[in-house]
């Protein structure tokens, strides 16, 4: 248990999430009701998926520069627990969905973005998988990671703002404008005491699930990572 | 640096022309394909036919540009290695396949004319959009098939590969043509769909450049 406190951090923000957010009072707005709740889970595993990625991409690009497999392993690891978020968001958007737009798929700009964004994922994953020698399939899967990501961020950062989505933020939707994410300035002061810590505290328990993951794979793989 | 770009691409277009049966391949491909097309539902209304249209260049693009990375083999690329460097290589395949592709999509859009009609509104404007697909389209599959070559997998492994990561292409290129079948966008919509295409199309280059270096070293 090398410098828990972040652990500790998550561990407090998330059981925060757990009873602060269904016990606060929520300001209706639109059909949403009591169902704005989800915001509490569903948009911060948006948060977490992007930054878990973007740390893939970070090991990506280190283990291109140093050639260390440990890097390869860090990456691989980050982009599996990001596509558990991306599953998870789609999961309870979809839900949300159901009770706010009618239906749990509605060809929603977002939802496209999300679903193409599992599927070049899991190209990645099996694209590591048709290669067996180790050090070369970390170089080709670590260039096709960095490729992937600046591919998959203008299409879930900018192709949404210019189309017509349910989500907020597109063009000319519910609300307008602005970002697709979301405003801080939109969100109520009391509900916003509540989702910034539950971002945080969901992001850390990805970064606590990788790191687990992590060192599991480090100890199998020992005898590759030294020779 | 420019001149060595230019011997690869003379090197590639006399390759071309000298092997002519993969052209006239990838040329039967693109006629055959459309045929059963006209064959299956005659002549059909703009939208299926712009879908349709993007979707064999999808297709024809794979077939074409896959080539240009699995043709050469393991003792060629280290001839390759030996004589040039990996930045002049990589982007005279881009123009290589950017020039085949371009050529490819004009002619499919003859044979589609020919066998499926032509609802377009807007010919010439079409036809602008059509380069500009099928150099975007060449472009992220170049850099995929030497990511497929470097694996040693066939095209399947590119197909894979390549579907998820050029549906943004496409789909501002779907819409993009939307224009020229008479669809009215707001102002600026069209200018801004083309110059998101053009940046996402440097983007591309500059990542080809910056990353095939390491997939060339073995």
């Amino acid at each position: 248990m090398r410098k828990p406190w972040w652990k500790i951090v998550a561990v407090v923000f998330l059981v925060y999430t757990f009873t602060a957010g269904f016990l606060i009072k929520v300001p209706y707005t639109g059909n949403l009701f009591e169902s704005i709740r989800n915001l509490f889970f569903h948009v911060p595993m948006w948060f977490g998926q992007i930054i878990l990625l973007g740390t893939s991409l970070v090991y990506s690009i280190l283990y291109l520069r140093r050639q260390d497999l440990k890097y390869d392993i860090y990456a691989l690891e980050f982009a599996k627990t990001g596509i558990i978020y991306g599953s998870l968001g789609l999961v309870t958007g979809a839900i949300w969905a159901t009770y706010t737009w009618g239906a749990p798929w509605s060809n929603d700009p977002k939802q496209i973005a999300v679903a193409i964004a599992l599927l070049i994922y899991l190209a990645y994953f099996v694209l590591r998988n048709s290669v067996t020698d180790i050090d070369k399939k970390a170089r080709i899967s670590s260039v096709y990671n960095i490729f992937a990501y600046f591919i998959y961020l203008p299409l879930i950062m900018i192709l949404p703002r210019l189309v017509q989505s349910l989500h907020p933020g597109g063009l000319e939707g519910a609300k307008g404008g602005g970002n697709p994410a979301l405003s801080g300035e939109d969100l109520d002061p009391v509900m916003r005491m509540v989702f910034w810590p539950a971002v945080i505290g969901w992001t850390l328990l990805g970064v606590w699930i990788t790191t687990l993951k992590i060192r599991l794979n480090l100890l199998r793989d020992k005898n590759l990572i030294n020779a | 640096m420019k001149n060595k770009i230019v011997v690869l691409l003379k090197k590639d277009v006399l390759l071309e022309l000298r092997q002519q049966h993969t052209f006239f391949g990838i040329l039967l491909y693109i006629a055959s394909t459309i045929f059963v097309l006209y064959l299956a539902m005659g002549q059909p209304e703009s939208m299926v036919w712009n879908g349709l249209f993007w979707m064999i260049q999808l297709f024809i693009c794979i077939n074409s540009v896959a080539k240009s990375f699995l043709q050469e083999s393991k003792s060629r690329m280290l001839y390759f290695y030996s004589v040039t460097g990996p930045v002049a290589f990589i982007v005279s395949k881009l123009i290589y396949n950017a020039l085949l592709m371009l050529l490819m999509s004009v002619l499919s859009l003859v044979v589609f004319g020919i066998l499926l009609g032509t609802p377009v509104n807007k010919f010439f404007l079409f036809i602008e959009i059509v380069c500009l697909g099928g150099v975007s389209i060449s472009l992220v599959f170049t850099i995929l098939a030497a990511i497929a070559a470097k694996a040693q997998q066939n095209a399947a492994l590119m197909a894979i590969l390549g579907f998820p990561l050029i549906i943004p292409q496409l789909l501002l290129l779907v819409r993009l043509s939307k224009s020229a079948f008479g669809e009215v966008f707001r102002t600026g919509a069209i200018l801004q769909l083309t110059l998101l295409l053009l940046a996402l199309d440097i983007m591309v280059i500059a990542l080809s450049v910056i990353l095939f270096p390491f997939l060339w070293k073995e």
